[in-house]
């Protein structure tokens, strides 16, 4: 990067750690970007004349005479038609072989929306996966992780989602991607044609893993110039922000700081809600709705990463794989989407939120019955009954790779409950079940 | 003059500022940037450089931007024209700031200073009066908003003149006071009170004896949280907490309801927002909004904010109970601004406690708690703070600094079960771990017993055991199986389940279930106890599951019809004919 005129230039560096380096200067601000022996770096301390810089790709080999030059700014990203189909790293160049943007330079994690001026999500987001659509409704200007195990297929259903949905702009914030997710979300964006709406800023693995830190804020940034510049609906996908947190660990375990729960520093919590709390929906039609990425150890929900996310995202969506149809499915008991509420029934047509309980429910009776079965106790008709449609429901709703609307979904639904049951047992308004109920018998 | 300094130093929201003068700890200074001047809370002092807290973001401060000294605390506002309003942390009008976004450093003053409000005097001239009594009246939505006594005026004043009966703005004269010097002071409209110092202009704080209806029935049958009463709502996240919370500030019975979002999802202040305007109050007739303020920090709004918030949403609530009135404080989620104390904490380097919060937390959340109360004004009118705060215990785990140092606060426990939410029986609040200390105090006790019905409380205990009871024989049908064990066991387990399922789970989203008035509560105790003191004959247990599935099944229609309507009573026949199948009479 040049130097430009009226920067400060200094060259003695008086202390090294691993992350950061410190010297004396003066008239620096919080938060300015630096750079040191040509790498970037940001103001974290000032104490008198003595300033603090973060170096985001570590360390190793600065001299104590590095060349260190204060850009006089915070971290900016540039904006603009022309990020659209483009590739770029965490400090948002490109990483595409194509020449640098021209565009607004806008700086990175900027102040939240007030209150006030938000409006209440209520445009849903279809993306044909019922175990999402059906179950755990998507609105636009929501917040929602996928919960999920390393093994599982998060990456390939978010990008399933984000193609799907129908959304103008989608922009992916990868953190410490791992190259070939890299280049699956390339050439599926590629495939899909649908590159001219994708933005991605990646860190791979790679990169040093600090400057995954700036991944977030800097997608989240391009997301708003497109929602509230722009009016658009802007799809951001973050993944993995278990790896995010990783980071924020590291750097203020470098700064001395003392941890809180399972070593996470204390402002774990608000970090991570500047971040999802950019989820927006705008009276202006412009909306920002974050889907990310949260990887589970073991599926533990009580560790600090997974519980600070829960306590501020709206739900979660979590992936399982179903033994008896040997395919993955979006699990209906520990999924949830808050805002659901908001369109079910409303957008959808009128039996939606029974239809959904309705089916979870007699899903949850076959989910005892197998445990009365695996403890050797005698089944009943009903038991059985329950077996063969949670099987069915499963297979034909549940299963990541369904692709129907909604409408079809709860046909499927209503099939299902005639299939294996009596009208009582399924136990829906008596309007809807005259509406609804198919006029083909049931089994046997 | 007023004391200035420069920065010296910045780690996030915390700076050193080297001072020229006096400065006292919590005193408010502004830190200019650029032009913008943001405003800062001293928290420590050691020599010449005093410790700030920014309540904004402190990106592009530099070491020697001046600072400027405001010689007192963090204060609000307090006049007519706070009700409705939705206000962040620090008292802003949010609704007065007109970008999308929130602009560093902008203040927007909380009341409407062009307003004209119609002023009745009830004071008169010659009288003796001292701080928080009332001088006036305005008429401030429905309420009578009173005219006070600045709080922070000492000792004994005579009313020299009051304004009479007209049309005045907040800033206009309403009374000239004379101290025991003969100084003359005025009195307007609006008066300020520092948020960390509790309003002491009452003659005494009681021990609550009445109890606060909120209509859910879990709560006010099994524990009932007294009027002045403390209570706190822990649980993990997905339990229910703010449809609780929601449901509690729509249906209390309280004059005016004061909410704190407190480091919460923004999408949920937006609900409320968007509902509370439209929603009917059940009290008044008028709308949910008219009773409301929104005091509102999200957990994107800045953090030492998130501190100051609370205690402004208490400060409002002090202000308009020393009226005479009784007021809701509810706070979503006091974990965030204990989380915020640690995040400062931290900074300054103090010695940590358990999980890095600072040492003096259970310190802080008690004298916080004590704030809320039932008390005796000076004028002999009672008036109180219900307090009913949750806490979002990290992983679910209830042996937390922030729920153990709340659980020595506050008088009610309403335990939030995971496994509860997860079978969907809302709200969740455990039945047997949760409890109300005020349940056991003889002046409650009394109160219920007159109230509601004589035999009220033993009816409450005996509810109580019949839950443990059932919990027990669950756990012996599952250890031993359905055949392992005499029927008796599953009689005991259905009777609980009675319980459960038509006094504690309560449907939040439909229009009658939402909300139950205390003498349905009793019909509807009274109905279900009748059950589980008869006994009824079974010659297997395959038949006690549909049995009582049928009874459950009426009273869940019961719930969801109109009180003593035609469909009500026909369902309770129904039940009447259900029970008598096998109802054993016994012959006295």
């Amino acid at each position: 990067m040049q130097t430009k005129a009226g920067q400060k230039i200094y060259s003695k560096i008086t202390q090294i750690t691993k992350a950061t380096c410190s010297l004396q200067a003066s008239g620096v601000g919080y938060e300015e970007m630096a750079m040191v022996h040509g790498r970037l770096a940001q103001v974290v301390k000032i104490v008198g004349d003595r300033v603090t810089l973060q170096v985001f790709s570590g360390t190793e080999g600065i001299p104590t005479n590095a060349e260190v030059v204060f850009l006089g700014h915070p971290p900016m990203v540039k904006v603009g038609e022309e990020l659209a189909g483009r590739f770029f790293d965490a400090y948002g160049k490109p990483i595409d072989g194509k020449p640098e943007i021209n565009g607004e330079e806008r700086e990175i994690g900027g102040p939240s929306v007030n209150p006030v001026r938000r409006k209440q999500p209520s445009e849903l987001i279809a993306t044909g996966i019922a175990g999402i659509d059906l179950n755990n409704t998507l609105v636009t200007g929501q917040k929602i992780p996928f919960f999920a195990d390393p093994d599982q297929p998060y990456n390939q259903v978010m990008a399933m989602v984000a193609m799907r949905a129908k959304a103008d702009r989608i922009i992916l914030g990868g953190m410490g991607l791992s190259n070939d997710d890299y280049l699956f979300f390339k050439s599926v964006f590629e495939n899909a044609g649908a590159l001219d709406r994708i933005i991605a800023f990646v860190n791979t693995t790679e990169n040093p893993p600090v400057e995954r830190l700036l991944v977030p804020q800097t997608a989240l940034t391009a997301a708003e110039y497109f929602a509230v510049d722009r009016n658009e609906k802007v799809l951001v996908l973050l993944t993995d922000m278990t790896l995010y947190c990783d980071a924020l660990s590291i750097v203020s375990n470098r700064m001395d700081q003392i941890p809180s729960k399972d070593s996470m520093p204390g402002a774990l919590y608000s970090d991570l809600a500047s971040i999802y709390e950019k989820a927006v929906q705008f009276p202006s039609g412009g909306s920002i709705t974050i889907i990310a990425v949260t990887t589970l150890s073991g599926g533990d929900i009580t560790h600090a990463i997974p519980d600070n996310t829960g306590y501020i995202t709206e739900g979660q969506l979590f992936l399982r794989r179903d033994t008896d149809i040997g395919k993955v499915i979006v699990d209906p008991f520990r999924s949830l989407s808050r805002l659901k509420q908001l369109v079910i029934g409303k957008k959808t047509r009128v039996d939606h939120p029974q239809v959904m309980n309705a089916a979870v429910r007699l899903y949850a009776d076959a989910a005892n019955a197998r445990t009365k079965m695996e403890n050797g106790f005698d089944l009943s008709d009903y038991d059985e009954r329950t077996l063969r449609f949670a099987k069915e429901y499963s297979n034909s709703l549940l299963a990541i790779d369904v692709n129907v609307d909604v409408d079809t979904m709860l046909d499927t639904g209503w099939k299902l409950f005639s299939r294996h049951f009596t009208q009582a047992e399924v136990g829906i308004k008596q309007e809807l079940m005259q509406k609804f109920w198919p006029a083909e018998s049931r089994e046997g | 003059m007023a004391t200035t300094g420069k920065v010296a130093g910045i780690i996030a929201n915390l700076v050193m500022v080297e001072v020229d003068g006096p400065v006292s700890q919590n005193e408010i200074c502004y830190i200019d940037v650029g032009g913008t001047k943001l405003m800062s809370e001293t928290i420590k002092i050691v020599g010449n450089t005093a410790y700030v807290q920014v309540f904004e973001s402190t990106r592009r401060m530099r070491a020697g931007n001046p600072v400027e000294f405001a010689g007192h605390m963090l204060e609000v506002t307090l006049g007519p024209g706070i009700l409705s309003r939705n206000y962040d942390g620090l008292q802003n009008d949010l609704d007065k700031m007109e970008q999308v976004f929130l602009q560093r450093g902008e203040y927007t003053y909380p009341l409407d200073e062009n307003k004209k409000w119609d002023f009745v005097p009830i004071a008169k001239a010659g009288e003796r009066v001292s701080a928080g009594s009332w001088l006036g009246e305005v008429k401030e939505n429905w309420i009578g908003h009173k005219i006070m006594v600045p709080f922070a005026f000492e000792g004994e004043y005579s009313i020299k003149s009051v304004a009479a009966a007209g049309s005045y703005g907040i800033h206009d004269t309403i009374a000239v006071l004379t101290d025991a010097k003969g100084q003359e002071r005025t009195v307007t409209m609006v008066q300020k009170w520092p948020v960390k110092l509790a309003v002491r202009a009452y003659k005494e704080k009681k021990r609550p004896f009445k109890i606060m209806e909120t209509g859910t029935r879990t709560i006010d049958t099994l524990n009932p949280i007294a009027e002045g009463g403390t209570g706190f709502i822990p649980g993990p996240f997905g339990c229910g907490k703010t449809v609780l919370q929601h449901s509690l500030a729509k249906f209390a019975e309280a004059d005016m309801i004061i909410v704190a979002a407190c480091g919460e999802r923004a999408n949920e202040v937006v609900e409320i927002f968007t509902e509370f305007p439209e929603l009917d109050d059940p009290r008044t007739g008028r709308k949910l909004m008219e009773r409301t303020t929104i005091i509102c920090n999200t957990s994107n709004m800045p953090v030492a904010a998130r501190e100051a918030s609370v205690y402004t949403a208490m400060t409002i609530a002090e202000y308009y109970r020393a009226m005479g009135l009784r007021i809701l404080l509810l706070a979503d989620s006091t974990s965030r601004w204990a989380q915020a104390l640690r995040e400062m904490s931290n900074r300054l380097e103090e010695l940590p406690g358990p999980d890095a919060f600072p040492m003096d937390l259970s310190a802080i959340v008690a004298n916080f708690y004590a704030r809320a109360g039932y008390v005796i004004l000076n004028n002999d009118q009672p008036a109180s703070i219900t307090f009913i705060g949750t806490v979002s215990p990290a992983g679910g785990n209830l042996k937390e600094p922030v729920t153990e140092s709340t659980k020595k606060a506050a008088r009610c426990f309403y335990a939030l079960a995971q496994p509860r939410a997860d079978s969907k029986r809302y709200p969740a609040i455990d039945p047997i771990d949760s409890y109300s200390k005020y349940l056991e105090y003889d002046e409650v006790q009394k109160y219920l017993n007159e109230k509601i019905h004589p035999e009220w409380v033993p009816n409450v205990y005996l509810s109580k055991d019949i839950l443990l009871r059932g919990r027990e024989a669950f756990e012996q049908i599952n250890i031993l199986g359905d055949d392992g064990v005499p029927i008796e066991y599953h009689e005991r387990y259905w009777k609980s389940e009675i319980i459960d399922f038509v006094i504690l789970q309560q449907d939040g989203f439909d229009k009658i279930d939402q909300s139950t008035p205390i003498e349905r509560q009793r019909f509807m105790l009274d109905r279900v106890l009748g059950i589980c003191k008869s006994s009824f004959k079974f010659d297997s247990f395959e038949e006690v599951n549909p049995y009582f599935k049928r009874i459950i099944n009426t009273f869940k229609q019961m719930n969801y019809s109109e009180f003593n309507s035609d469909k009500f009573k026909a369902l309770d026949a129904d039940l009447g004919k259900i029970l008598a199948e096998r109802e054993v009479v016994h012959a006295n």
